[in-house]
Protein backbone atom coordinates (compact mmCIF):
# COMPACT_ATOMS: atom_id res chain seq x y z
CA UNK A 1 0.00 0.00 0.00
CA UNK A 2 2.90 2.38 0.74
CA UNK A 3 4.19 1.84 -2.81
CA UNK A 4 0.84 2.76 -4.32
CA UNK A 5 0.46 5.82 -2.07
CA UNK A 6 3.96 6.99 -2.94
CA UNK A 7 3.38 6.65 -6.68
CA UNK A 8 0.06 8.47 -6.34
CA UNK A 9 1.69 11.31 -4.38
CA UNK A 10 4.51 11.54 -6.92
CA UNK A 11 2.04 11.74 -9.81
CA UNK A 12 -0.02 14.43 -8.07
CA UNK A 13 3.09 16.48 -7.22
CA UNK A 14 4.31 16.06 -10.80
CA UNK A 15 1.40 18.08 -12.20
CA UNK A 16 0.99 20.31 -9.16
CA UNK A 17 4.58 21.57 -9.42
CA UNK A 18 3.75 22.90 -12.88
CA UNK A 19 0.25 23.98 -11.90
CA UNK A 20 0.22 27.03 -14.16
CA UNK A 21 0.60 24.78 -17.15
CA UNK A 22 -1.53 21.86 -15.96
CA UNK A 23 -4.40 23.57 -14.12
CA UNK A 24 -4.45 27.34 -14.64
CA UNK A 25 -3.83 27.26 -18.41
CA UNK A 26 -6.76 24.90 -19.21
CA UNK A 27 -9.04 27.02 -17.03
CA UNK A 28 -8.00 30.13 -18.95
CA UNK A 29 -8.54 28.35 -22.28
CA UNK A 30 -12.04 27.32 -21.20
CA UNK A 31 -12.77 30.87 -20.09
CA UNK A 32 -11.78 32.16 -23.53
CA UNK A 33 -14.06 29.59 -25.17
CA UNK A 34 -16.81 30.74 -22.86
CA UNK A 35 -16.41 34.42 -23.70
CA UNK A 36 -16.11 33.88 -27.44
CA UNK A 37 -18.85 31.28 -27.92
CA UNK A 38 -21.30 32.92 -25.55
CA UNK A 39 -20.83 36.18 -27.47
CA UNK A 40 -21.12 34.62 -30.92
CA UNK A 41 -23.92 32.18 -30.06
CA UNK A 42 -26.03 34.37 -27.74
CA UNK A 43 -29.69 33.88 -28.63
CA UNK A 44 -28.90 30.52 -30.26
CA UNK A 45 -31.53 27.82 -29.86
CA UNK A 46 -28.88 25.05 -29.81
CA UNK A 47 -29.60 24.40 -26.15
CA UNK A 48 -32.31 22.91 -23.95
CA UNK A 49 -35.62 24.76 -23.59
CA UNK A 50 -35.40 27.36 -20.83
CA UNK A 51 -31.59 27.23 -20.68
CA UNK A 52 -29.56 30.17 -22.00
CA UNK A 53 -26.50 29.46 -24.14
CA UNK A 54 -24.15 30.78 -21.42
CA UNK A 55 -25.66 28.42 -18.89
CA UNK A 56 -25.62 25.52 -21.33
CA UNK A 57 -21.96 26.03 -22.19
CA UNK A 58 -20.44 26.09 -18.69
CA UNK A 59 -20.94 22.41 -17.75
CA UNK A 60 -19.97 21.27 -21.24
CA UNK A 61 -16.73 23.24 -21.14
CA UNK A 62 -15.98 22.01 -17.62
CA UNK A 63 -16.45 18.38 -18.70
CA UNK A 64 -14.47 18.84 -21.92
CA UNK A 65 -11.57 20.34 -19.96
CA UNK A 66 -11.71 17.49 -17.45
CA UNK A 67 -11.63 14.86 -20.18
CA UNK A 68 -8.75 16.47 -22.05
CA UNK A 69 -6.68 17.02 -18.93
CA UNK A 70 -7.25 13.55 -17.55
CA UNK A 71 -5.98 12.16 -20.84
CA UNK A 72 -3.05 14.59 -20.96
CA UNK A 73 -1.96 13.76 -17.41
CA UNK A 74 -1.50 10.01 -17.75
CA UNK A 75 -0.30 10.04 -21.33
CA UNK A 76 2.28 12.81 -20.91
CA UNK A 77 3.59 11.48 -17.62
CA UNK A 78 4.07 8.02 -19.06
CA UNK A 79 5.68 9.04 -22.33
CA UNK A 80 8.01 11.52 -20.62
CA UNK A 81 9.14 8.77 -18.26
CA UNK A 82 9.60 6.33 -21.12
CA UNK A 83 11.57 8.73 -23.28
CA UNK A 84 13.78 10.11 -20.50
CA UNK A 85 14.26 6.62 -19.08
CA UNK A 86 13.12 7.40 -15.53
CA UNK A 87 10.28 4.89 -15.95
CA UNK A 88 12.99 2.58 -14.61
CA UNK A 89 12.41 3.96 -11.12
CA UNK A 90 8.92 2.49 -11.02
CA UNK A 91 9.71 -0.67 -12.97
CA UNK A 92 12.42 -1.85 -10.56
CA UNK A 93 10.34 -1.73 -7.33
CA UNK A 94 7.74 -4.37 -6.44
CA UNK A 95 4.76 -2.34 -7.70
CA UNK A 96 1.91 -4.36 -9.20
CA UNK A 97 -0.03 -3.45 -12.34
CA UNK A 98 -2.95 -2.49 -10.07
CA UNK A 99 -0.70 -0.07 -8.14
CA UNK A 100 0.48 1.42 -11.40
CA UNK A 101 -3.03 1.75 -12.85
CA UNK A 102 -4.58 3.09 -9.64
CA UNK A 103 -1.93 5.71 -8.94
CA UNK A 104 -1.80 7.12 -12.48
CA UNK A 105 -5.57 7.06 -12.83
CA UNK A 106 -6.37 8.73 -9.51
CA UNK A 107 -3.74 11.44 -10.02
CA UNK A 108 -5.22 12.21 -13.45
CA UNK A 109 -8.72 12.36 -11.97
CA UNK A 110 -7.49 14.75 -9.26
CA UNK A 111 -6.04 17.05 -11.95
CA UNK A 112 -9.24 16.76 -14.00
CA UNK A 113 -11.38 17.67 -10.98
CA UNK A 114 -9.12 20.64 -10.16
CA UNK A 115 -9.45 21.89 -13.74
CA UNK A 116 -13.21 21.17 -13.87
CA UNK A 117 -13.79 22.99 -10.61
CA UNK A 118 -11.72 25.91 -11.85
CA UNK A 119 -13.73 26.14 -15.08
CA UNK A 120 -17.00 25.91 -13.14
CA UNK A 121 -15.96 28.61 -10.68
CA UNK A 122 -14.98 31.08 -13.40
CA UNK A 123 -18.06 30.01 -15.40
CA UNK A 124 -20.51 30.95 -12.70
CA UNK A 125 -19.25 34.52 -12.88
CA UNK A 126 -20.45 34.57 -16.48
CA UNK A 127 -23.72 32.65 -16.12
CA UNK A 128 -25.92 31.37 -13.34
CA UNK A 129 -25.74 27.57 -13.53
CA UNK A 130 -28.24 25.61 -11.46
CA UNK A 131 -27.33 22.31 -9.78
CA UNK A 132 -29.99 19.64 -10.20
CA UNK A 133 -28.12 16.61 -8.84
CA UNK A 134 -24.69 16.69 -7.23
CA UNK A 135 -24.58 12.88 -7.33
CA UNK A 136 -24.87 12.72 -11.13
CA UNK A 137 -22.33 15.52 -11.51
CA UNK A 138 -19.82 13.64 -9.38
CA UNK A 139 -20.54 10.27 -11.01
CA UNK A 140 -19.99 11.58 -14.54
CA UNK A 141 -16.98 13.67 -13.53
CA UNK A 142 -15.30 10.63 -11.97
CA UNK A 143 -16.24 8.11 -14.65
CA UNK A 144 -15.48 10.45 -17.55
CA UNK A 145 -12.10 11.59 -16.30
CA UNK A 146 -11.29 8.03 -15.19
CA UNK A 147 -12.09 6.75 -18.68
CA UNK A 148 -9.89 9.36 -20.35
CA UNK A 149 -7.12 8.75 -17.81
CA UNK A 150 -7.17 5.05 -18.70
CA UNK A 151 -7.17 5.92 -22.41
CA UNK A 152 -4.18 8.18 -21.73
CA UNK A 153 -2.37 5.25 -20.14
CA UNK A 154 -2.99 3.13 -23.23
CA UNK A 155 -1.79 5.95 -25.50
CA UNK A 156 1.27 6.55 -23.31
CA UNK A 157 2.14 2.86 -23.35
CA UNK A 158 1.63 2.55 -27.10
CA UNK A 159 3.43 5.73 -28.20
CA UNK A 160 7.18 5.57 -28.64
CA UNK A 161 7.58 9.28 -29.33
CA UNK A 162 5.75 12.54 -28.64
CA UNK A 163 4.65 12.74 -32.27
CA UNK A 164 2.61 9.55 -31.99
CA UNK A 165 1.01 10.73 -28.79
CA UNK A 166 0.12 14.08 -30.37
CA UNK A 167 -1.50 12.19 -33.26
CA UNK A 168 -3.58 10.13 -30.80
CA UNK A 169 -4.62 13.31 -29.02
CA UNK A 170 -5.31 15.44 -32.10
CA UNK A 171 -6.92 12.85 -34.35
CA UNK A 172 -8.93 10.84 -31.82
CA UNK A 173 -9.44 12.64 -28.52
CA UNK A 174 -9.93 16.21 -29.80
CA UNK A 175 -12.50 15.41 -32.54
CA UNK A 176 -14.47 13.14 -30.21
CA UNK A 177 -14.63 15.83 -27.51
CA UNK A 178 -15.44 18.72 -29.87
CA UNK A 179 -18.16 16.70 -31.62
CA UNK A 180 -19.76 15.47 -28.42
CA UNK A 181 -22.25 18.28 -27.86
CA UNK A 182 -20.08 20.56 -25.73
CA UNK A 183 -21.12 23.61 -27.75
CA UNK A 184 -24.64 22.58 -28.81
CA UNK A 185 -27.46 20.19 -28.05
CA UNK A 186 -27.40 17.38 -30.59
CA UNK A 187 -31.16 17.86 -30.99
CA UNK A 188 -30.29 20.95 -33.00
CA UNK A 189 -28.42 18.79 -35.53
CA UNK A 190 -29.85 17.18 -38.70
CA UNK A 191 -30.93 13.53 -38.23
CA UNK A 192 -27.80 12.04 -39.79
CA UNK A 193 -25.46 13.97 -37.50
CA UNK A 194 -27.66 13.24 -34.52
CA UNK A 195 -27.40 9.53 -35.29
CA UNK A 196 -23.63 9.79 -35.67
CA UNK A 197 -23.32 11.66 -32.37
CA UNK A 198 -25.02 8.74 -30.64
CA UNK A 199 -22.02 6.60 -31.62
CA UNK A 200 -19.63 8.93 -29.85
CA UNK A 201 -19.09 7.77 -26.23
CA UNK A 202 -17.92 11.29 -25.29
CA UNK A 203 -21.43 12.57 -26.05
CA UNK A 204 -22.88 10.47 -23.20
CA UNK A 205 -20.30 11.77 -20.71
CA UNK A 206 -21.09 15.39 -21.57
CA UNK A 207 -24.84 14.82 -21.74
CA UNK A 208 -24.97 12.94 -18.42
CA UNK A 209 -22.78 15.53 -16.72
CA UNK A 210 -24.99 18.34 -18.03
CA UNK A 211 -28.08 16.47 -16.73
CA UNK A 212 -26.62 16.87 -13.24
CA UNK A 213 -26.93 20.63 -13.62
CA UNK A 214 -30.18 21.13 -15.55
CA UNK A 215 -32.15 17.93 -14.98
CA UNK A 216 -32.52 17.87 -18.78
CA UNK A 217 -30.54 15.94 -21.36
CA UNK A 218 -30.57 14.82 -25.00
CA UNK A 219 -30.86 11.15 -23.94
CA UNK A 220 -31.81 9.32 -20.75
CA UNK A 221 -29.25 9.88 -17.98
CA UNK A 222 -29.31 6.16 -17.28
CA UNK A 223 -28.32 5.42 -20.88
CA UNK A 224 -25.46 7.93 -20.54
CA UNK A 225 -24.43 6.31 -17.27
CA UNK A 226 -24.52 2.82 -18.81
CA UNK A 227 -22.41 3.81 -21.81
CA UNK A 228 -19.90 5.81 -19.74
CA UNK A 229 -19.53 3.16 -17.04
CA UNK A 230 -19.33 0.37 -19.64
CA UNK A 231 -16.64 2.22 -21.59
CA UNK A 232 -14.74 2.96 -18.39
CA UNK A 233 -14.66 -0.69 -17.32
CA UNK A 234 -13.79 -1.96 -20.82
CA UNK A 235 -10.93 0.52 -21.30
CA UNK A 236 -9.72 -0.12 -17.74
CA UNK A 237 -9.67 -3.87 -18.39
CA UNK A 238 -7.57 -3.33 -21.54
CA UNK A 239 -5.22 -0.99 -19.63
CA UNK A 240 -4.76 -3.47 -16.80
CA UNK A 241 -4.10 -6.27 -19.28
CA UNK A 242 -1.44 -4.18 -21.06
CA UNK A 243 0.20 -3.18 -17.78
CA UNK A 244 0.22 -6.76 -16.52
CA UNK A 245 1.72 -8.04 -19.76
CA UNK A 246 4.44 -5.37 -19.59
CA UNK A 247 3.46 -4.08 -23.05
CA UNK A 248 6.26 -1.76 -24.25
CA UNK A 249 7.57 -1.54 -20.68
CA UNK A 250 9.21 -4.90 -20.09
CA UNK A 251 10.80 -6.68 -23.05
CA UNK B 1 23.11 -20.96 2.42
CA UNK B 2 20.75 -19.64 -0.29
CA UNK B 3 22.73 -18.06 -3.13
CA UNK B 4 22.31 -14.31 -3.46
CA UNK B 5 21.86 -14.71 -7.20
CA UNK B 6 21.06 -17.91 -9.05
CA UNK B 7 20.80 -18.09 -12.82
CA UNK B 8 19.89 -21.43 -14.36
CA UNK B 9 19.91 -22.09 -18.10
CA UNK B 10 18.70 -18.61 -18.99
CA UNK B 11 18.05 -17.82 -22.63
CA UNK B 12 16.83 -14.62 -24.18
CA UNK B 13 16.00 -14.10 -27.83
CA UNK B 14 14.97 -10.86 -29.53
CA UNK B 15 13.52 -12.23 -32.75
CA UNK B 16 16.41 -13.92 -34.54
CA UNK B 17 19.01 -12.42 -32.21
CA UNK B 18 20.14 -14.60 -29.32
CA UNK B 19 21.15 -12.28 -26.48
CA UNK B 20 21.59 -14.96 -23.82
CA UNK B 21 22.26 -18.60 -24.55
CA UNK B 22 22.04 -21.06 -21.67
CA UNK B 23 23.60 -18.81 -19.03
CA UNK B 24 24.03 -20.37 -15.58
CA UNK B 25 25.81 -18.94 -12.59
CA UNK B 26 25.49 -18.77 -8.85
CA UNK B 27 26.73 -15.94 -6.64
CA UNK B 28 27.04 -16.60 -2.92
CA UNK B 29 25.86 -14.14 -0.31
CA UNK B 30 28.57 -11.64 0.55
CA UNK B 31 30.53 -12.12 -2.68
CA UNK B 32 31.96 -9.26 -4.75
CA UNK B 33 31.43 -10.64 -8.24
CA UNK B 34 32.35 -9.17 -11.62
CA UNK B 35 30.55 -9.84 -14.87
CA UNK B 36 32.80 -8.85 -17.73
CA UNK B 37 32.55 -8.93 -21.48
CA UNK B 38 32.69 -6.78 -24.58
CA UNK B 39 29.74 -4.62 -25.64
CA UNK B 40 26.87 -6.81 -26.76
CA UNK B 41 28.03 -9.82 -24.75
CA UNK B 42 24.73 -9.97 -22.85
CA UNK B 43 25.70 -8.50 -19.46
CA UNK B 44 23.01 -5.83 -19.37
CA UNK B 45 20.40 -8.24 -20.75
CA UNK B 46 21.20 -10.63 -17.91
CA UNK B 47 20.92 -7.83 -15.35
CA UNK B 48 17.65 -6.69 -16.93
CA UNK B 49 16.30 -10.23 -16.63
CA UNK B 50 17.30 -10.29 -12.96
CA UNK B 51 15.53 -6.97 -12.41
CA UNK B 52 12.38 -8.05 -14.25
CA UNK B 53 12.89 -5.44 -16.99
CA UNK B 54 13.35 -8.22 -19.53
CA UNK B 55 11.61 -11.56 -19.47
CA UNK B 56 13.83 -14.55 -20.09
CA UNK B 57 12.76 -16.78 -23.00
CA UNK B 58 13.80 -19.83 -20.95
CA UNK B 59 15.47 -20.65 -17.65
CA UNK B 60 15.16 -19.48 -14.08
CA UNK B 61 16.52 -16.49 -12.18
CA UNK B 62 16.39 -16.12 -8.42
CA UNK B 63 17.44 -13.34 -6.07
CA UNK B 64 17.98 -14.47 -2.46
CA UNK B 65 15.99 -17.58 -3.38
CA UNK B 66 13.01 -15.65 -4.80
CA UNK B 67 12.02 -16.34 -8.39
CA UNK B 68 12.05 -13.08 -10.35
CA UNK B 69 8.76 -13.96 -12.09
CA UNK B 70 6.60 -15.96 -9.68
CA UNK B 71 7.86 -14.20 -6.54
CA UNK B 72 8.79 -10.88 -8.12
CA UNK B 73 7.89 -8.70 -5.16
CA UNK B 74 10.35 -10.40 -2.78
CA UNK B 75 12.99 -10.69 -5.53
CA UNK B 76 12.82 -6.98 -6.34
CA UNK B 77 12.90 -5.98 -2.67
CA UNK B 78 16.16 -7.91 -2.33
CA UNK B 79 17.75 -6.17 -5.32
CA UNK B 80 19.19 -2.69 -5.78
CA UNK B 81 20.28 -1.76 -9.28
CA UNK B 82 22.45 1.11 -10.43
CA UNK B 83 21.65 1.44 -14.13
CA UNK B 84 24.18 2.11 -16.84
CA UNK B 85 22.42 5.18 -18.23
CA UNK B 86 22.08 8.37 -16.20
CA UNK B 87 18.36 8.91 -15.75
CA UNK B 88 16.50 11.23 -13.40
CA UNK B 89 13.11 12.80 -12.77
CA UNK B 90 13.40 16.53 -13.50
CA UNK B 91 10.43 17.46 -11.29
CA UNK B 92 12.03 16.61 -7.95
CA UNK B 93 14.93 17.36 -5.62
CA UNK B 94 17.53 14.79 -4.57
CA UNK B 95 15.83 14.20 -1.22
CA UNK B 96 12.37 13.88 -2.78
CA UNK B 97 13.76 11.43 -5.34
CA UNK B 98 15.17 9.24 -2.57
CA UNK B 99 12.01 9.41 -0.45
CA UNK B 100 9.90 8.39 -3.44
CA UNK B 101 12.22 5.52 -4.29
CA UNK B 102 12.05 4.21 -0.72
CA UNK B 103 8.26 4.56 -0.81
CA UNK B 104 7.98 2.51 -4.01
CA UNK B 105 9.69 -0.29 -2.10
CA UNK B 106 7.13 -0.03 0.70
CA UNK B 107 9.19 2.05 3.15
CA UNK B 108 7.00 4.76 4.69
CA UNK B 109 8.29 8.20 5.71
CA UNK B 110 9.90 7.98 9.14
CA UNK B 111 12.76 9.43 11.15
CA UNK B 112 14.72 6.23 10.51
CA UNK B 113 14.31 6.62 6.74
CA UNK B 114 15.32 10.26 6.86
CA UNK B 115 18.41 9.33 8.88
CA UNK B 116 19.34 6.64 6.37
CA UNK B 117 18.87 9.08 3.49
CA UNK B 118 21.10 11.60 5.28
CA UNK B 119 23.72 8.89 5.79
CA UNK B 120 23.58 7.89 2.12
CA UNK B 121 23.90 11.52 1.04
CA UNK B 122 26.90 12.00 3.33
CA UNK B 123 28.63 8.81 2.15
CA UNK B 124 28.17 9.89 -1.47
CA UNK B 125 29.18 13.54 -0.84
CA UNK B 126 25.73 14.82 -1.75
CA UNK B 127 24.66 16.41 1.54
CA UNK B 128 24.87 19.97 0.23
CA UNK B 129 22.85 18.99 -2.86
CA UNK B 130 19.99 17.33 -0.96
CA UNK B 131 17.42 20.02 -1.66
CA UNK B 132 18.54 20.90 -5.17
CA UNK B 133 16.50 19.89 -8.18
CA UNK B 134 17.95 16.94 -10.07
CA UNK B 135 18.30 19.10 -13.20
CA UNK B 136 20.86 21.29 -11.40
CA UNK B 137 23.29 18.43 -10.72
CA UNK B 138 26.31 17.50 -12.81
CA UNK B 139 26.50 14.10 -14.51
CA UNK B 140 28.72 12.67 -11.78
CA UNK B 141 26.35 13.88 -9.06
CA UNK B 142 23.36 12.40 -10.87
CA UNK B 143 25.19 9.08 -11.00
CA UNK B 144 25.79 9.27 -7.27
CA UNK B 145 22.07 9.86 -6.75
CA UNK B 146 21.41 6.72 -8.82
CA UNK B 147 23.65 4.80 -6.42
CA UNK B 148 21.74 6.24 -3.46
CA UNK B 149 18.43 5.30 -5.11
CA UNK B 150 19.61 1.70 -5.50
CA UNK B 151 20.56 1.54 -1.82
CA UNK B 152 17.73 3.47 -0.22
CA UNK B 153 15.68 0.32 0.50
CA UNK B 154 18.75 -1.46 1.97
CA UNK B 155 18.81 -4.39 -0.48
CA UNK B 156 21.05 -7.35 0.38
CA UNK B 157 22.07 -7.66 -3.29
CA UNK B 158 23.45 -4.69 -5.21
CA UNK B 159 24.01 -4.68 -8.96
CA UNK B 160 26.22 -1.99 -10.45
CA UNK B 161 26.02 -1.82 -14.23
CA UNK B 162 29.10 0.11 -15.32
CA UNK B 163 28.76 2.61 -12.45
CA UNK B 164 32.00 4.46 -13.16
CA UNK B 165 31.61 4.87 -16.93
CA UNK B 166 32.77 8.39 -17.77
CA UNK B 167 33.09 9.63 -14.20
CA UNK B 168 36.05 11.35 -12.56
CA UNK B 169 38.66 9.78 -10.33
CA UNK B 170 37.36 11.38 -7.15
CA UNK B 171 33.89 9.94 -7.62
CA UNK B 172 35.32 6.52 -8.38
CA UNK B 173 37.32 6.49 -5.19
CA UNK B 174 34.37 7.71 -3.11
CA UNK B 175 32.09 5.17 -4.73
CA UNK B 176 34.39 2.19 -4.39
CA UNK B 177 35.19 2.99 -0.78
CA UNK B 178 31.47 3.01 -0.02
CA UNK B 179 30.74 -0.15 -2.03
CA UNK B 180 33.61 -1.97 -0.28
CA UNK B 181 32.15 -0.91 3.05
CA UNK B 182 28.75 -2.30 2.03
CA UNK B 183 30.37 -5.54 0.91
CA UNK B 184 32.18 -5.86 4.24
CA UNK B 185 28.83 -5.31 5.95
CA UNK B 186 27.50 -8.41 4.14
CA UNK B 187 25.94 -7.03 0.95
CA UNK B 188 26.46 -9.06 -2.19
CA UNK B 189 27.83 -6.99 -5.08
CA UNK B 190 27.51 -7.80 -8.77
CA UNK B 191 29.56 -5.45 -10.90
CA UNK B 192 29.88 -4.99 -14.64
CA UNK B 193 32.61 -2.69 -15.85
CA UNK B 194 34.95 -2.04 -18.73
CA UNK B 195 37.62 -0.88 -16.27
CA UNK B 196 39.27 -4.25 -15.75
CA UNK B 197 41.71 -3.00 -13.13
CA UNK B 198 38.70 -2.09 -10.95
CA UNK B 199 37.30 -5.60 -11.28
CA UNK B 200 40.71 -7.10 -10.49
CA UNK B 201 41.14 -4.99 -7.37
CA UNK B 202 37.61 -5.36 -6.04
CA UNK B 203 36.17 -8.72 -7.04
CA UNK B 204 36.85 -12.11 -5.58
CA UNK B 205 35.22 -13.96 -8.49
CA UNK B 206 34.74 -13.13 -12.13
CA UNK B 207 32.61 -14.39 -14.99
CA UNK B 208 33.35 -13.43 -18.57
CA UNK B 209 30.66 -13.36 -21.23
CA UNK B 210 30.89 -13.47 -24.97
CA UNK B 211 28.01 -13.61 -27.45
CA UNK B 212 25.46 -14.40 -24.76
CA UNK B 213 27.46 -17.20 -23.14
CA UNK B 214 29.69 -17.45 -20.09
CA UNK B 215 33.10 -18.38 -21.43
CA UNK B 216 35.11 -18.25 -18.21
CA UNK B 217 34.18 -18.19 -14.54
CA UNK B 218 36.51 -18.61 -11.59
CA UNK B 219 38.11 -16.79 -8.69
CA UNK B 220 40.14 -13.77 -9.75
CA UNK B 221 43.39 -15.46 -8.61
CA UNK B 222 42.68 -18.65 -10.56
CA UNK B 223 41.82 -16.72 -13.72
CA UNK B 224 45.02 -14.69 -13.44
CA UNK B 225 47.09 -17.84 -12.96
CA UNK B 226 45.35 -19.79 -15.70
CA UNK B 227 45.12 -17.17 -18.42
CA UNK B 228 47.86 -14.67 -17.74
CA UNK B 229 51.60 -14.61 -17.20
CA UNK B 230 54.18 -12.03 -16.31
CA UNK B 231 54.74 -9.87 -19.31
CA UNK B 232 57.86 -8.19 -20.60
CA UNK B 233 56.92 -5.06 -22.52
CA UNK B 234 59.51 -3.43 -24.72
CA UNK B 235 59.61 -0.39 -26.96
CA UNK B 236 61.82 -0.69 -30.01
CA UNK B 237 63.30 1.91 -32.29
CA UNK B 238 61.81 0.88 -35.64
CA UNK B 239 60.02 -2.36 -36.40
CA UNK B 240 60.27 -5.59 -34.45
CA UNK B 241 62.63 -7.95 -36.32
CA UNK B 242 60.67 -10.58 -38.27
CA UNK B 243 62.35 -13.43 -36.37
CA UNK B 244 60.78 -12.15 -33.13
CA UNK B 245 57.23 -11.66 -34.38
CA UNK B 246 56.14 -15.21 -33.58
CA UNK B 247 57.26 -14.80 -29.96
CA UNK B 248 55.33 -11.57 -29.41
CA UNK B 249 52.02 -12.21 -27.62
CA UNK B 250 50.45 -8.81 -28.20
CA UNK B 251 51.10 -5.24 -29.26
CA UNK B 252 49.52 -2.22 -27.54
CA UNK B 253 50.55 1.03 -29.19
CA UNK B 254 54.34 1.11 -29.36
CA UNK B 255 54.71 -1.64 -26.75
CA UNK B 256 55.51 -5.21 -27.79
CA UNK B 257 54.45 -7.87 -25.24
CA UNK B 258 56.38 -11.08 -24.53
CA UNK B 259 55.21 -13.68 -22.03
CA UNK B 260 57.78 -14.69 -19.37
CA UNK B 261 57.37 -17.30 -16.68
CA UNK B 262 59.86 -15.84 -14.22
CA UNK B 263 62.21 -12.90 -13.96
CA UNK B 264 65.27 -14.93 -15.06
CA UNK B 265 63.75 -15.05 -18.55
CA UNK B 266 63.97 -11.27 -18.90
CA UNK B 267 67.68 -11.23 -19.71
CA UNK B 268 67.37 -14.13 -22.15
CA UNK B 269 64.53 -12.43 -24.02
CA UNK B 270 66.32 -9.05 -24.16
CA UNK B 271 69.49 -10.73 -25.40
CA UNK B 272 67.54 -12.51 -28.13
CA UNK B 273 65.95 -9.22 -29.21
CA UNK B 274 69.31 -7.43 -29.35
CA UNK B 275 70.83 -10.32 -31.25
CA UNK B 276 68.02 -10.08 -33.80
CA UNK B 277 68.96 -6.43 -34.35
CA UNK B 278 66.31 -4.70 -32.24
CA UNK B 279 67.27 -1.42 -30.58
CA UNK B 280 65.39 -1.35 -27.27
CA UNK B 281 64.41 2.15 -26.10
CA UNK B 282 62.25 1.29 -23.07
CA UNK B 283 61.10 -1.76 -21.12
CA UNK B 284 58.96 -2.83 -18.18
CA UNK B 285 57.93 -6.06 -16.50
CA UNK B 286 54.25 -6.35 -15.64
CA UNK B 287 52.61 -8.73 -13.23
CA UNK B 288 49.67 -10.82 -14.53
CA UNK B 289 46.65 -8.61 -15.10
CA UNK B 290 43.02 -9.05 -15.92
CA UNK B 291 43.36 -7.30 -19.23
CA UNK B 292 45.66 -10.12 -20.41
CA UNK B 293 43.17 -12.66 -19.11
CA UNK B 294 40.31 -10.87 -20.84
CA UNK B 295 42.11 -10.69 -24.17
CA UNK B 296 43.18 -14.32 -23.98
CA UNK B 297 39.69 -15.54 -23.04
CA UNK B 298 37.95 -13.47 -25.71
CA UNK B 299 40.38 -14.60 -28.39
CA UNK B 300 40.12 -18.27 -27.46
Amino acid sequence: MVGFQTLLLKEILRFWKVGFQTVAAPVLTALLYLFIFSHVMSGSNATFPGVTYDQFLVPGLAMMSMLQNAFANTSSSLIQSKITGNILFILLPPLSHWNFYGAYLIAAVVRALAVGLGVFLVGIFVAHVPVHSVAWIVVFALLGSGLLAALGLIAGLWADKFDQLAAFQNFIIMPLTFLSGVFYSIRSLPDFWQGLSHLNPFFYMIDGFRYGFFGKADVSVWLSFGVTAGAFFCISAVTLYLLKSGYKLRQ
Amino acid sequence: MTPAIEVLGVEKRFGQIVALSGVSLSIAQGEFFALLGPNGAGKTTLISALAGLTRASAGTLRVMGHDVVSDYRAARRALGIVPQEIVFDPFFSVRETLRFQAGYFGIARSAALDNWIDELLAKLSLTDKADQNMRQLSGGMKRRVLVAQALVHCPPVIVLDEPTAGVDVELRQTLWAFIRELNRAGHTILLTTHYLEEAQQLCSRIAMMKLGRIVAMDTTDHLLNAFSERVLRVKIDGNLPASQLALRTRQTGAWHHFAIHDLSEVETRLAALRQAGAHITNLEVAEPDLEEVFVNVMNK
